[in-house]
């Protein structure tokens, strides 16, 4: 027999563990911790001329493989859709001219650093976290390696190093945060930037911009601004001439895809009342079905079927 | 005392409560005391179905021996676009569902307290136990860095808005829980006769303390074990579900749904019974044993109300959603998911209202068999044919190596799962004359 001393006794270990883990989940459940003065990038899209010197200069600051500067010249791959990956965190792609009146669009594909990320979310143990200055950053001692980040990620952006046998990582765009926020600098693809497409600052700021040039050329400029409001936001803005998902970025609500996992996990295993209530109702059944079926009567009250 | 206790209720001393209280007997006059196979079984260890399936097993672990050396990339088609394949898809997802078996019977057999079932728990648990741990194997070799699984546990990483978080969690507590339900009947068997050879003749006694005293121990305390087995398992079955709740924009909307989770632990339901009640089947005819249609046909009853409840989870959403518009363009994921439904709901749910069916094996066996693979091919849909990455250039199809490791895992779990009910008390002895 379960006595009634020892049901609470269970209770209130489960109770006390529970409490404890409770404080953990309401700890990291926080609310913004984002700094108002944290950093972003603006990619005015319509300045860009496909250069490439961005892919470079990324590869390099990263120690990723690349060529010579000269040896991204050639832009004839820019005739097909590319996509950043293990070994280039950053790739420019050309969209067409609507008609022959206007120009082609190049844009910038990186790590789009959300505001609210869904691969920070997702990261079993936090090796990938929102720096509250802007980047979203990667621990590789952290990293297990089960990239749900990946499975998370709504642009589509970390990679992953399949073929490294025993240190592989998650590769994507980290703002340059060793550059930006240890050193003052300006990230390496903003820095080698020609035609000042790309413009560092803080991300409040970077807004105000983005307006003002779209209220100064309403002609030239879409209206709305890509990072301002997508998926709760991002530390890169892009500005380009036409609406984003016609240019490769897809369809996405303004709210972060974490907001709703969040809200049932949390919902769920708030204080953990819910396992703690299930734990007591089956504490009860399972007292009262004992005592219901005393020693010698079976449960062949239970209805048919019982002639085996 | 404590010998014909344990094996009595499922080795988890059911209501023994504090002390080594007598327990009811009268399960014994339905079925035998749990003993082991060796030297009773109708057929020999080896048979030429085990050796194929050994010589599957043997196949998989040298790709796993190739994914360790080589890495990832060299056994596995995953992509950029396609983060998780048939290692999470099939050997995780699926294999956690596939273990529900563990605590569905332990909630019929111990917590409702229907005697006639206990026989069905120690088959019940050992598919859960070995289930878990090549969930827990199927996750680690998918790891790009397996070695650092151990971050999960240490409270300074821990992320409590991961939902892979709460899954890892959970299923790490529940393996723990499942080896300590196991516990007695390790003891069971060796209790009183641990008897070493030579040199290690010493370790005799220290063992027998051991066992003695981690039999007493669980004995007090199996009902707290028992309880939190089903919690913890109503826990993660549905934060698996949790987990593609994240990719709204690459979870095709026919299983993309806020209630997901809801529907993986009504599922999960569903499917542990049938689960047990197939495996049983399945064991009986390998074994050459008599179907054990008087406990898995009432069981069985069940299984229609649950996946009628899940059913309705599954509609009610989708109704609310607007989603059956998906359903009318002929189409893989259209395709995938009238499957999931028809066989695995429909017909199931069909035959097994029948009365008469329901105690035929035949009829049994093809609807638990179907009941299992519409879940299965319910967890496939959710993380492979539902995942439609926005920037698709190259469809996932499996490597012949993922395949391989894949059934190699299934098949040594099979080999496994017939030494332990040949070595140790899992299945009932039978009342003679009774071999088919």
């Amino acid at each position: 027999m379960v006595t009634r001393r020892e049901f609470l006794k269970y209770t209130g270990v489960a109770a006390g563990t529970a409490a404890l883990a409770a404080t953990g989940a309401e700890a990291s459940a926080g609310k913004t911790h984002l700094d108002p003065e944290r950093i972003g990038v603006l990619a005015d899209l319509t300045l860009c001329i496909g250069c490439r010197r961005c892919e470079w200069g990324c590869a390099e600051q990263n120690k990723l493989p690349h060529g010579t500067l000269q040896s991204y010249d050639d832009l004839t791959v820019l005739k097909e859709e590319r996509r950043p990956d293990e070994t280039r965190l950053t790739v420019i792609n050309r969209y067409p001219a609507p008609t022959w009146r206007e120009q082609p669009l190049d844009v910038k594909v990186q790590c789009l650093h959300c505001e609210k990320p869904a691969c920070v979310s997702a990261c079993i143990v936090g090796a990938l976290e929102k720096n509250p200055k802007g980047p979203v950053t990667y621990d590789a001692w952290k990293c297990i390696g089960c990239r749900y980040c990946m499975v998370a990620c709504p642009f589509q952006i970390p990679a992953y190093e399949y073929d490294n046998a025993l240190t592989p990582k998650v590769m994507k765009c980290t703002l340059c945060s060793e550059r930006t926020l240890k050193d003052g600098k300006q990230p390496a693809c903003v820095e080698i930037c020609p035609r000042e497409a790309l413009v560092y600052g803080k991300r409040e700021q970077l807004l105000e911009l983005a307006h003002e040039r779209i209220n100064q050329r309403p002609d030239r400029y879409h209206p709305e601004v890509m990072g301002e409001h997508t998926v709760g936001g991002t530390s890169w803005l892009l500005l380009g001439d036409r609406p984003a998902t016609e240019y490769g970025i897809p369809e996405l609500p303004n709210q972060s895809p974490a907001v709703l996992t969040e809200t049932i996990q949390h919902g769920v295993f708030r204080g953990f009342t819910g396992p703690l209530m299930i734990f007591g109702l089956l504490s009860v059944l399972m007292k009262s079905s004992t005592d219901k079926r005393k020693p010698g009567e079976g449960d062949d009250q239970d209805g048919e079927d019982h002639h085996g | 005392m404590a010998s014909p206790d344990n094996a009595q209720g499922s080795g988890t001393l059911a209501m023994a409560g504090a002390g080594p209280a007598p327990k009811p007997k009268h399960a014994a006059a339905h079925h035998e005391r749990p003993a082991p196979l060796f030297g009773r079984a109708a057929v020999p260890f080896f048979t030429p179905g085990v050796i194929v399936i050994a010589a599957l097993a043997a196949a998989g672990l040298i790709v796993l021996g190739v994914r360790l050396v080589f890495g990832l990339g060299a056994v596995t088609h995953l992509n950029n676009q396609y983060p998780w394949g048939i290692w999470i898809g099939i050997d995780v997802a699926t294999g956690v569902a596939l273990a529900a078996g563990g605590f569905t019977t332990a909630f019929v057999a111990h917590i409702l307290n229907h005697e006639r079932y206990h026989v069905l728990v120690r088959p019940a648990l050992l598919t859960a136990m070995l289930g878990y741990t090549f969930v827990a194997l199927g996750v680690c070799v998918d790891l790009g860095r397996y070695y650092n699984i151990w971050h999960v546990l240490m409270p300074q990483m821990w992320q409590g808005n991961s939902a892979l978080f709460e899954v890892g969690m959970c299923v790490c507590c529940y393996l723990t829980v499942l080896y300590l339900e196991f516990m007695p009947i390790v003891c069971e068997r060796f209790r009183g006769h641990v008897n070493l050879p030579g040199l290690l003749a010493g370790l005799n006694k220290p063992l027998e303390t051991l066992l003695r005293l981690l039999d007493n121990t669980l004995g007090a305390t199996m009902n707290f074990f028992i309880i939190m087995g089903v919690v913890l398992s109503c826990a993660h079955q549905s934060s698996l579900g949790t987990l593609m709740v994240i990719a709204p924009s690459k979870l095709h909307p026919l299983w993309h749904t806020a209630i997901l989770p809801l529907q993986f632990l009504l599922s999960a339901f569903a499917v542990g019974l049938s689960m047990v009640v197939f495996e049983s089947l399945l064991a009986s005819r390998s074994l050459k044993r008599a179907p054990e249609m008087s406990v898995l046909s009432p069981l069985a009853r069940m299984i229609p109300f649950l996946l009628t409840v899940y059913f309705a989870a599954k509609v009610i959403d989708m109704a609310n959603r607007g989603t059956w518009k998906y359903l009318e363009t002929f189409s893989l994921r259209s395709v995938s998911w009238s499957v999931e439904v028809i066989v695995g709901i429909f017909i199931p749910v069909a035959i097994l209202l029948s009365h008469r069916l329901r105690r035929k094996a035949a009829w049994l066996f093809s609807a638990a068999a179907m009941v299992v693979f519409g879940v299965a091919l319910n967890r496939f849909n959710v993380f492979i044919i539902g995942y439609t990455p926005p920037y698709g250039t190259k469809a996932y199809i499996p490597a012949w190596t993922e395949v391989l490791l894949t059934a190699g895992f299934i098949a040594l779990l099979v080999l496994i799962y017939r030494l332990f009910i040949f070595l140790f008390p899992i299945l009932p002895e039978e009342e003679g004359a009774k071999h088919v």
